[in-house]
């Protein structure tokens, strides 16, 4: 049999020369966006040989920084099972902390905290519903992990000046005065996304009245795997285990849901009022607490796309959905989307299609559209639901939990939902390569 | 809300989105065809639908034959170095798919203005296809031959398939294989293929088949024969409303047939 070289399609995203002078890459994939979602993307795809280039307009030292992200993350088992196969989670496992049970309560400020309660214990499902890691380490397992794969170039500190996108390819200019040629899009730019309003992609979005105040804590107590959502009137209290501190410091990362003006004066407190406030509210469990680490306040609000994909451009994570962060499932939901159109990208390769073309796409969106619609929901629901104060509806909140704690198999549905582990999965999350 | 891509996708109008517009060298009149052919929501949809079904048979065949074992699910070339003859290739929509699988992919077609338009896509897409306008005939006459030849829906409208299927066989180098897929003469395939894909579903311009030229799959291996070929495997190709099109044992309606030429000596 004669050889021959290959075609374009599977040169490296070398550098080569174009007729005006400037550096064209090129790749099979671009992804915009080098963040907790668009990296993973990244990865999978060139963990599964897909020439992908990633563009990320942040300094990569910048985002290992305290005061750049001092969010911790919730991840799912089907998450971590992704996060396996592409080889991210030895990069991460020993600053993950399981989750083995959650206590899920409701309350008042100053008050215990109602008996009647939720209790997930991991023993019923079977493994750790789920890890917290901090998104800090997440970053620097990515950073480790992105150079080690011979068919990914990451461009970063790199802006993206404009992307021209045709029925046959896609081109992005970039602020470096590079461009970069690829098959197909991947919008990981956030849930400002600017790819999702160049292709005048439309989005139901809606503001709370609320705030999430994020910080860490350092506690006497050991919190021995618990994770707690107390649900308060102005919105849900979370405390979230973290592994131990470098000096053995029992951590945990609260997440503390509240009215945006009171979350204002909340932010601005000295350290000693801060932790007073938490004491207030989560109760003497953990004994003393004292801050470390940065403090955060953000606004919450949620935006939902009305479509995921454009010619040649798949919206991915936060540009296409956007929740309340009161199911910690934002970035898992992220996460679930990278699965899914790395599938969908692999399976077309496989049969040597153009990944960017439109089938490919339409797969992608009937596979994640209806399953984000229903958390967008649920998560809206949720909130609505437990931020009130209204007496007959505090007592069939309490009576609801403590009916579907009793409820077995409920629960069992409920906590495997919640870990990612139900419904249409993609290779990925079940564990498999791609 | 699954919604078809933007304008920028439909025949005629290959301008960019965002309101930049499109290199203007692409936009020669066979580039305009080639869009044609390639919007998968366009004239050739039901041949984008069967494309996935027919290139995955065709990759796990060909992979299978030349490096005796099945294809593997790693490589994205698993046709690398296989000389591969697409007949009837229209502007390309089998030959891309196999070139970038990694065969080393010839085209003929007898319209050259389908030649062509291939010829402009596959130059934007970076892919290297020998592109020829003409007759299998005298292609054949050349005494060129192939490791593998494709003949994918296309003898159904050929007038004398025998005399076709042979002349495609004498294309195939000993120890090589052909890879043959049409719609067999069946009441079922009247009603399924002629009545419903035509006038029922929508799916084909009405008038594009001739019942009467359907092929059964024995008649198929009758021309193949003559060509020096030996049958080795008839597949059902059916429309599963869930997952599209799908091989399976039926092929009463749609079917593929593998043929292999026996190694000299």
């Amino acid at each position: 049999m004669a050889q021959h070289t290959s075609p374009s399609q599977t040169r490296p995203a070398t550098a080569r020369p174009d007729p005006t002078g400037s550096e064209t890459l090129h790749a099979e994939v671009l992804v915009v966006g080098g963040g907790l979602v668009g990296a993973t993307l990244a990865s999978a795809l060139a963990s599964a040989g897909i020439e992908t280039v990633v563009v990320d307009r942040e300094n990569p030292e910048d985002v290992l920084k305290m005061t750049f992200d001092g969010r911790a993350s919730a991840i799912a088992a089907g998450s971590r099972h992704m996060m396996e196969a592409i080889g991210l989670w030895d990069l991460v496992s020993d600053q993950a902390q399981p989750i083995l049970d959650i206590m899920v309560t409701d309350g008042r400020i100053g008050r215990r905290k109602s008996p009647l309660h939720l209790h997930y214990d991991h023993r019923e499902v079977g493994e750790a519903m789920g890890h917290i890691v901090e998104n800090r380490v997440l970053r620097q397992g990515q950073q480790k992990l992105l150079p080690s794969f011979e068919r990914l170039t990451v461009l970063a500190p790199v802006g993206v000046e404009r992307v021209v996108r045709t029925t046959g390819h896609a081109t992005a200019s970039l602020t470096d005065g590079r461009k970069v040629r690829a098959r197909l899009v991947a919008g990981c730019d956030g849930r400002g996304s600017p790819l999702r309003t160049s292709a005048e992609i439309r989005t139901a979005h809606w503001t709370y009245d609320q705030a999430g105040i994020v910080a860490t804590l350092q506690h006497d107590a050991d919190h021995q795997g618990t994770a707690h959502e107390h649900f308060l009137p102005s919105g849900p209290f979370a405390m979230l285990p973290m592994v131990d501190g470098p000096g053995g410091q029992h951590r945990s990362s609260i997440v503390w849901t509240e009215r945006k003006r009171l979350a204002e004066h909340f932010h601005g407190l000295d350290q000693d009022a801060f932790a007073r406030e938490v004491l207030r509210r989560f109760g003497p469990d953990y004994g003393d607490v004292r801050e470390i680490g940065p403090r955060f306040n953000y606004p919450l609000s949620g935006l939902h796309a009305e479509r995921y994909i454009d010619t040649r451009l798949a919206l991915v994570g936060d540009s296409a959905h956007a929740i309340h962060p009161i199911a910690g499932q934002g970035l898992n939901l992220g996460l679930r989307d990278v699965a899914a159109l790395a599938e969908c990208i692999v399976d077309a390769r496989r049969l040597g299609l153009d990944v960017g073309n439109p089938d490919v796409l339409r797969r992608y969106q009937r596979w994640r559209r209806p399953d984000n619609l229903i958390l967008v929901a649920a998560t809206h629901t949720l909130d609505h639901l437990f931020s009130n104060d209204f007496g007959p509806l505090r007592l069939a909140r309490d009576l609801g939990l403590a009916g579907v704690n009793r409820i077995g198999p409920m629960k069992k549905l409920f906590m495997q939902h919640a870990m990612g582990t139900l419904g249409d999965l993609p290779r990925l999350i079940r564990g498999e390569q791609l | 809300m699954d919604q078809p891509p933007t304008a920028a996708t439909q025949p005629g109008d290959p301008s960019a989105v965002e309101g930049v517009s499109v290199d203007p060298q692409e936009i020669g009149k066979f580039a305009r065809m080639a869009e044609t052919w390639w919007n998968p929501d366009g004239e050739m949809k039901p041949l984008h639908a069967l494309n996935p079904v027919r290139v995955g048979y065709i990759r796990d065949r060909l992979a299978a034959h030349f490096a005796g074992k099945p294809a593997p699910g790693t490589s994205f070339e698993p046709l690398h170095g296989i000389d591969l003859l697409d007949v009837g290739c229209g502007a390309g929509l089998l030959a891309e798919p196999l070139a970038r699988l990694g065969a080393r992919v010839t085209g003929i077609d007898a319209a050259p203005e389908a030649v062509k338009a291939g010829r402009a896509h596959a130059e934007l897409q970076g892919l290297e296809i020998d592109y020829r306008a003409g007759t299998v005939e005298a292609l054949a006459r050349t005494g060129r031959q192939f490791d593998a030849v494709t003949i994918m829906e296309v003898i159904e409208h050929v007038p004398d398939v025998d005399a076709f299927l042979a002349t495609c066989g004498r294309l195939v180098r000993p120890g090589g294989l052909a890879v043959v897929s049409s719609v067999n003469r069946t009441a079922k395939s009247f009603l399924l293929a002629k009545v419903g894909a035509e006038y029922v579903l929508g799916w084909l311009p009405r008038g594009t088949h001739d019942w009467r030229r359907f092929v059964k799959p024995s008649e198929a291996a009758r021309g193949l024969r003559a060509g020096g070929l030996r049958l080795a495997e008839v597949t059902g190709v059916v429309f599963d409303p869930l997952n599209g099109w799908q091989t399976a044992r039926d092929s009463g309606v749609n079917y593929m047939i593998a043929a292999e030429k026996p190694d000299k000596g």
